[in-house]
């Protein structure tokens, strides 16, 4: 599954980033790298973006964006 | 050893690590801000004397990363890679280690002469996280001095490392890494860590109060209503609060004037001359300074504050839907906000959106929103309109009304222009978006003034001033120079007025407008300069006296719309394109963004005035 599919309150691991380019570089620096676990926040008020806290920093996804990353669900968590 | 008097000292790390507080608190007033030579990229620069050297100090813009290839990144490596600072101090977010390790990591591969200040201490305690500091100082092998640069905790300590590793009495040791050149990111991050598994003793909490205030702002039902109210009370306190000081202003320049007048008649000058200097020149500086200065010195500390505070991110994080639509980012409605202020100031703000092309979009549209000096005119004419034709009596509540829908019909048309660029002649990959919405924190008054002072309001005023005084001279010229029985000023009003019939204005309102360049908030008192006959700017006191003025000059409730239509959509002043100029370093992008909003203008005025005639009302 992917990362769009992940509901607020939902934790993954993340498996890969499906992209390439600058997107890919960008999504690396921030950490968003396998292995990392990600949790789904909050999302705004018509759906898209997302909120997701990679690494102890919340960061704002669109779900096009969302969708390039493949993540292994864990479960929910309360923080 | 020769040891130069100044020092040159870098200050790194990522953004929302409190970096420019530490900067403001180092260097106190003594900064400025300039652009890295080739790249619209803004580098702060101050300095600071200690125990007898001074130490020159330059804030680098706050990255993630140096690994990419945006221009913020880009500068930061170059400052390190060419500069060569003689300390590096990076700015690391105590509550976010991992994340700022990265960084540091990498700079460590650039430079050893590296401080890492290990800041926000406060919040990491609130949040319930030890730190073994000692046990990351030999992993990293730099010293580390704990700060709260809000309170100035840990300065004091952080001044006396740098200046000690300046002088080589403290040295540091940083670790090799290996790094796999295949994939530096991870391998970075790995190591990061395993640092942070060994000196983090109590792992993270949340941060209750950010996640209780993110639930309301970014909720459905309360988003809007929240942002409604910001941006209401932001635009109400600029717009009375500026009268007095604009009054004071006023009063003070027109003092000057009479004083230069007394002196220039002790003189005998010639009377075009002192015309020339200083009821043109002289008058027209000194009006849009007045009404200009008070509200840019309200509006940018007041957002400035939102920004602090970190609500300005949320807004974009509930907009951006809107805007990904109109293939735009989310980030434009920053700019858009910013735009509300001064729209050069919102041109400049574009930088914070970091993809070309939806930059250039946020830039081209900007002037879709209608700016402090526009206000006015649209209050004023919307009044007097509500007042005739509705019999609706004038107060501020009508003046809100008016602006509220001059708003809606802004960020409308903002949104449909955007979508029509992105569709032909900006079209191509959508681009994305990664927003980083972190924690609220309490505004820091002082830097927030000081930074909004000397950023955009001193920045948005010199470029302005620049253009108001040689623009107040050709006014004058024309409004006085005489040929065939009547000024140039009554012959080109006349040339323009078929121009102006056809969009239900007429020449004297176009001539306003094109000579109104220099500022918007000019446009009205040229306007009346022609309407009486008068060779030097006219205010007019009083909504009535307005009224009767206009009305003996032809205005009918379709020129007062088609004047406000104008207002909102006609070419940005000189300040905003002189500043999109610089931004996009292109004249055909400058032309564009002069063209738009024209175009929209005439369009609307035009097929508005038809409509009107072939209905008759």
């Amino acid at each position: 599954m992917t990362l769009a599919h992940l509901r607020p309150g939902e934790v993954a691991i993340i498996q890969a980033v499906n992209t390439n380019g600058f997107l890919r570089q960008r999504l690396q620096d921030l950490g968003f790298l396998p292995g990392t676990p990600i949790q789904a926040r909050f999302s705004s008020p018509s759906g898209d973006p997302v909120a997701y806290m990679v690494r102890g920093t919340v960061f704002a996804l669109r779900r096009d964006t969302a969708a390039q990353v493949l993540v292994d669900p864990v479960g929910r968590s309360s923080s | 050893m020769n040891q130069s008097p100044s020092h040159l000292v870098a200050l790194a790390g990522n953004p929302n690590t409190g970096k420019s507080t530490v900067f403001n608190k180092l260097t106190g007033l003594r900064q400025h801000t300039g652009n890295w030579p080739g790249k619209t990229v803004l580098l702060a620069q101050g300095s600071y004397s200690y125990h007898g050297h001074t130490y020159q100090i330059c804030d680098l813009p706050g990255t993630y990363s140096l690994l990419a290839s945006s221009p913020e990144e880009e500068v930061a490596r170059d400052f390190l890679c060419s500069e060569k600072p003689r300390v590096t101090v990076v700015v690391v977010d105590a509550t976010s280690l991992e994340r700022n390790l990265h960084l540091v990591l990498q700079i460590l591969q650039l430079t050893p002469h590296v401080i890492l200040c290990l800041n926000l201490m406060d919040e990491a305690q609130r949040r319930g996280i030890r730190l073994d500091l000692h046990g990351l100082e030999d992993e990293l092998g730099v010293p580390i001095i704990p700060t709260t640069a809000t309170t100035g905790d840990g300065l004091p300590a952080l001044k006396d490392a740098i200046a000690r590793m300046a002088n080589g009495t403290l040295r540091s040791h940083p670790q090799p890494l290996e790094i796999d050149p295949e994939d530096p990111c991870a391998s970075l991050y790995k190591h990061a860590e395993q640092i942070v598994d060994r000196v983090v003793l109590t792992s993270e909490q949340g941060c209750v109060l950010t996640e209780r205030l993110d639930r309301v702002v970014t909720s459905r039902l309360l988003s809007l209503p929240v942002m409604l109210g910001f941006l209401a009370s932001v635009l109400w306190i600029t717009i009375v609060g500026a009268n007095y000081p604009s009054e004071l202003l006023a009063g003070l320049f027109s003092r000057a004037e009479d004083l230069l007048t007394a002196l220039f008649m002790q003189i005998g000058s010639p009377s075009w001359l002192h015309g020339a200097l200083i009821l043109g020149m002289f008058r027209g500086l000194a009006w849009v300074v007045s009404v200009m200065l008070p509200p840019m010195a309200i509006f940018f500390p007041l957002f400035t504050l939102l920004e602090d505070f970190g609500y300005l991110p949320r807004l974009a994080f509930n907009l951006d839907r809107l805007f990904q639509k109109a293939g735009a980012h989310g980030k434009q409605s920053l700019t858009m906000a910013m735009g509300l202020g001064c729209n050069a100031a919102g041109v400049i703000a574009a930088r914070i959106i970091d993809s070309p092309r939806e930059q250039l979009l946020a830039i081209l549209t900007n002037s879709f929103v209608p700016c402090n000096g526009r206000f006015p005119m649209l209050i004023v004419m919307g009044t007097i309109v509500a007042g005739t034709v509705a019999g609706v009596q004038g107060g501020s509540l009508s003046a809100a009304f008016v602006v509220l829908g001059a708003l809606l019909i802004s960020v409308l048309a903002t949104l449909v222009v955007s979508k029509l660029l992105t569709t032909t002649l900006l079209r191509g990959e959508p681009s994305f978006f990664i927003l980083e919405l972190p924690p609220y924190r309490r505004p820091q008054i002082r830097t927030v003034l000081v930074r909004s002072f000397l950023d955009r309001t001193l920045t948005v005023l010199w470029r302005a001033v620049i253009v108001a005084a040689p623009c107040g001279l050709v006014t004058w010229i024309l409004a006085n120079v005489t040929v065939f029985d009547s000024t140039l000023f009554a012959h080109l009003s006349l040339w323009l007025d078929p121009l102006g019939r056809i969009m239900g204005l007429d020449g004297m309102i176009l001539l306003g407008f094109l000579l109104g360049l220099p500022a918007n908030e000019i446009v009205i008192p040229i306007i009346f300069m022609g309407y009486l006959s008068q060779g030097t700017l006219m205010e007019v006191q009083g909504l009535a006296a307005i009224r009767d003025i206009l009305l003996d000059n032809g205005w009918t409730y379709v020129t007062a719309l088609n004047f406000m239509v104008f207002t909102l959509f006609h070419w940005p002043c000189a300040t905003t394109l002189l500043t999109i100029k610089k931004e996009t370093r292109s004249l055909k992008w400058t032309l564009a963004s002069a063209l738009l909003p024209t175009t929209l203008g005439v369009i609307i005025c035009t097929i508005l005035t038809k409509i009107v005639s072939v209905i008759g009302v």
